[in-house]
């Protein structure tokens, strides 16, 4: 099963490369990490999703927390949640294709961001599934080249205890 | 104004930096990123540096420092080959848990990158196998770092900190200020134990039947031999160690029932296999004690004490898990203990094991054998020296046969299995303890992996006792080839190229012994313990095709221990 970690690690030099080196020694997956600034100068958010039975994941976890860099470590699967990715995806288009691409494009609520006469350069955001869909509605068009930007997550806010049902199952 | 300090070289403020923190021995070998360093150390008078033959041994002999006196041992070498000779020794020192910190010099900061002379990334490289490491790029960071690694390598589960320092930064100028506290956020290790779940082991250990406890190496680093004698003393509870754990309680005590695992003891691993209760004491379930995992203790309700919570569910599942200070949570356990069960049965038990397969070696035929010398050496010693082993078959028999008395007394590579581990070990702990005998005893394979290390031992008149015990093989793997690999023996045979090790130890100028009969060894074991100004060296020529027994083959059940070799055979 996919989790989502969040990790937040001192912008140290080699704090990523540790995290990764970690990941590769111990020979836990890694299916997308990324980082970026955070609310404090000082420190550096990694989501990470990797998969693997619970024990593993436990492991994870904890090695995670070993690292002298890291500063907090949360597993967010069982949490409310917020989950984001971003793709950029170059798509050929054929004769008279343009006008369905566009289309498609803005029922994922999707940009055009780039247009030569052969391809379109597309922008969607979202969660992963989403971003899944996309692709694979765009890939009979013929994929040219595409960029993702692995996970980023955060936590949702707690939420009144009243309205807390109504509100979880927006994405 | 009037109080403005001096400006300091990075060279003056890394040795200021080690005045403060206490070290009065650093084991390294100059070169061109340490020049600067070396040129200061001319004049430094607080604190001796040891010159080692090969970086390597300067690793090693500062684990050894380390292990034998709880302290930091500390390693300075140079960039590039200097660096990288360092590798095994720091990954020695990461697998055991082992307090040292190195410095390598590296290239100025401007060339780094750009593949300058003796230039390597050991950052990178030892980033896997680092508790932490840093790269100084700023003098100004210098003290700070230095301080930092310290802290690191010493505190929670020790562990070998790298600082790498480009010439250019020894070279610099900056105040010297050296911070009396810093900031690691990530880094907060938990020293006492829960309390709630302390009084829940002591209950569930006062409720047993069966109990046992299990006793790793961190009992001593933490210091809880006393502690951990208090509990199994004033319960009556029985005492298996692990290779790194020996020591942690007297062997010579009738509760202590040797080490466990592989080649550990028929008692033990009976008792590991029925007991009720199994108490993990700063000890990881490491492969080469569990053997099968799902066979491991199936019985009993598993308590693990534990300073590094990755330590915990990593092989084996635990039942209740302690986080903390071994010591501390011991003395808590040892203090909420009440009610005891009675454990007459569990004795009964436990001695008939005992009866029924006692460790045993043969005398009667009048070959020399390994273990004849370890329990000779260990009878003479009375349990009380420094015993730095090496790697393979002398270093099982040492842990079977040499009845320590004392924690920090037992020097061995345990999780990487480094050989050439015991010469410079043996160099280190030596310049750390001077009222005990310190024993050096190799195989005739890893003996010559840092046979360098000699002259150390000649050039500071360290009186160790150098010990070779020669079977003429790569004995432990030679061993696995007669047992798992058809008896191939497949380049394991050194007896046609082994050196004369006398005429060895005497190049370097040690006074050499030689022997292969039983009736010898008291006469030049005294007058090998006898040379206090330098060190002896003496080389046991013992039987080939001798196995460890008893043993649990590897990925096998602990129950399914070969307790001895059916059909000996005699290699000739």
């Amino acid at each position: 099963m996919k989790h989502t970690i969040s990790v937040l690690v001192e912008n140290h030099f080699g704090a990523f490369d540790r995290v990764a080196t970690m990941f590769s020694g111990k020979g836990f997956n890694i299916h997308s990490i990324s980082i970026g600034e955070t609310e404090f100068q000082e420190l550096s958010r990694m989501t990470i999703v990797t998969s693997g039975e619970d024990k593993i994941i436990e492991q994870v976890v904890k090695q995670l927390h070993r690292l002298i860099d890291t500063v907090k470590v949360v597993d967010l699967t069982d949490q409310q949640r917020v989950e984001r990715e971003l793709a950029l995806i170059t798509v050929n288009y054929g004769k008279g294709q343009r006008a369905e691409i566009i289309d498609l494009c803005d029922i994922f609520r999707g940009n055009v961001v780039d247009i030569n006469p052969k391809t379109l350069m597309i922008e969607v955001t979202g969660p992963p599934d989403k971003v899944d869909a996309a692709v694979n509605v765009l890939s009979p068009f013929g994929i040219v080249e595409m960029a993702r930007s692995g996970r980023v997550a955060l936590r949702r806010g707690d939420q009144p205890k009243d309205i807390k049902r109504e509100y979880s199952s927006v994405v | 104004m009037s109080e403005q300090k001096p400006l300091l070289s990075g060279a003056d403020i890394f040795f200021e930096c080690l005045k403060r923190e206490g070290v009065k021995h650093i084991f390294g070998y100059p070169g061109g990123a340490v020049l600067k360093v070396y040129e200061k150390l001319y004049d430094v008078d607080y604190l001796e540096h040891i010159l080692v033959r090969h970086e390597q041994g300067a690793t090693h002999a500062a684990e050894g420092y380390a292990k034998a006196t709880g302290k930091v041992g500390v390693v300075l070498v140079t960039s590039g080959p200097g660096a990288t000779n360092t590798v095994t020794g720091i990954a020695d020192a990461y697998m055991d848990s082992v307090p040292i910190v190195v410095f390598t010099g590296q290239v100025p900061s401007h060339l780094i990158g750009n593949d300058a002379f003796q230039e390597a990334d050991i950052v990178g490289i030892t980033r896997p196998i680092t508790k932490h490491n840093f790269l100084v790029r700023d003098i100004n960071d210098l003290a700070t770092t230095i301080k930092k690694a310290f802290h690191i390598a010493s505190t929670g589960r020790p562990g070998p900190v790298l600082v790498d320092i480009p010439k250019d930064v020894f070279g610099g100028s900056a105040y010297f200020h050296y911070p009396e506290t810093f900031d690691l956020k990530g880094y907060k290790p938990k020293v006492h134990g829960h309390y709630n779940q302390i009084k829940k082991a002591a209950q569930v250990l006062s409720r047993a039947k069966r109990p046992l406890l299990y006793v790793g190496g961190g009992v001593i680093m933490s210091g809880g031999s006393d502690e951990l004698s208090l509990l199994a003393k004033e319960n009556n509870l029985p005492v298996t160690m692990t290779l790194q754990g020996l020591g942690a309680f007297p062997g010579t005590d009738p509760q202590s029932l040797g080490m466990l695992g592989m080649h550990g003891t028929y008692y033990a691993n009976q008792a590991v296999n029925n007991c009720d209760v199994l108490v993990s004491l700063g000890a990881r379930f490491d492969d080469r004690v569990t053997g099968r995992t799902d066979t491991f203790a199936t019985n009993a309700y598993k308590i693990h004490v534990d300073i590094d919570p990755t330590a915990i569910d990593k092989n084996v599942v635990v039942d209740l898990p302690i986080v903390g200070d071994v010591k501390h949570v011991i003395a808590g356990i040892a203090a909420e203990m009440k009610n005891q069960q009675d454990l007459t049965e569990w004795w009964d038990q436990l001695n008939g094991w005992k009866e029924e397969c006692p460790l045993h070696f043969e005398t009667e035929d009048g070959l020399l054998r390994p273990e004849f010398i370890i329990d000779k050496i260990s009878k003479k010693t009375k349990g009380e020296a420094i015993i730095v082993s090496d790697v393979g078959q002398h270093q099982m028999w040492i842990a079977q046969h040499y009845k320590f008395t004392n924690p920090r007394s037992h020097l061995s590579s345990g999780g990487l299995g480094t050989m050439g581990f015991s010469v410079p070990a043996a160099i280190g702990a030596a310049f750390a303890i001077k009222d005990r005998p310190i024993v050096s005893i190799s195989g005739d394979g890893g003996f010559q992996m840092n046979i360098q290390e000699l002259i150390t031992a000649v050039a500071y008149k360290l009186p160790i006792n150098f010990i070779i015990i020669n079977n003429g093989f790569l004995g432990m793997v030679r061993q696995w080839q007669e047992l798992f690999h058809a008896e191939k023996y497949s380049f394991t045979d050194l007896s046609a190229s082994n050196p004369d090790f006398c005429k060895v130890g005497e190049a370097f100028g040690i006074p050499s012994y030689c022997t292969d009969k039983q009736e010898e060894v008291d006469e030049i074991l005294n007058k090998a313990f006898d040379r206090t100004d330098g060190p002896s060296l003496i080389e046991f020529r013992v039987v080939k095709e001798d196995m460890v027994f008893p043993m649990v083959p590897s990925g096998a059940s602990i129950s399914d221990m070969i307790v001895k070799r059916l059909n000996p055979k005699r290699m000739t």
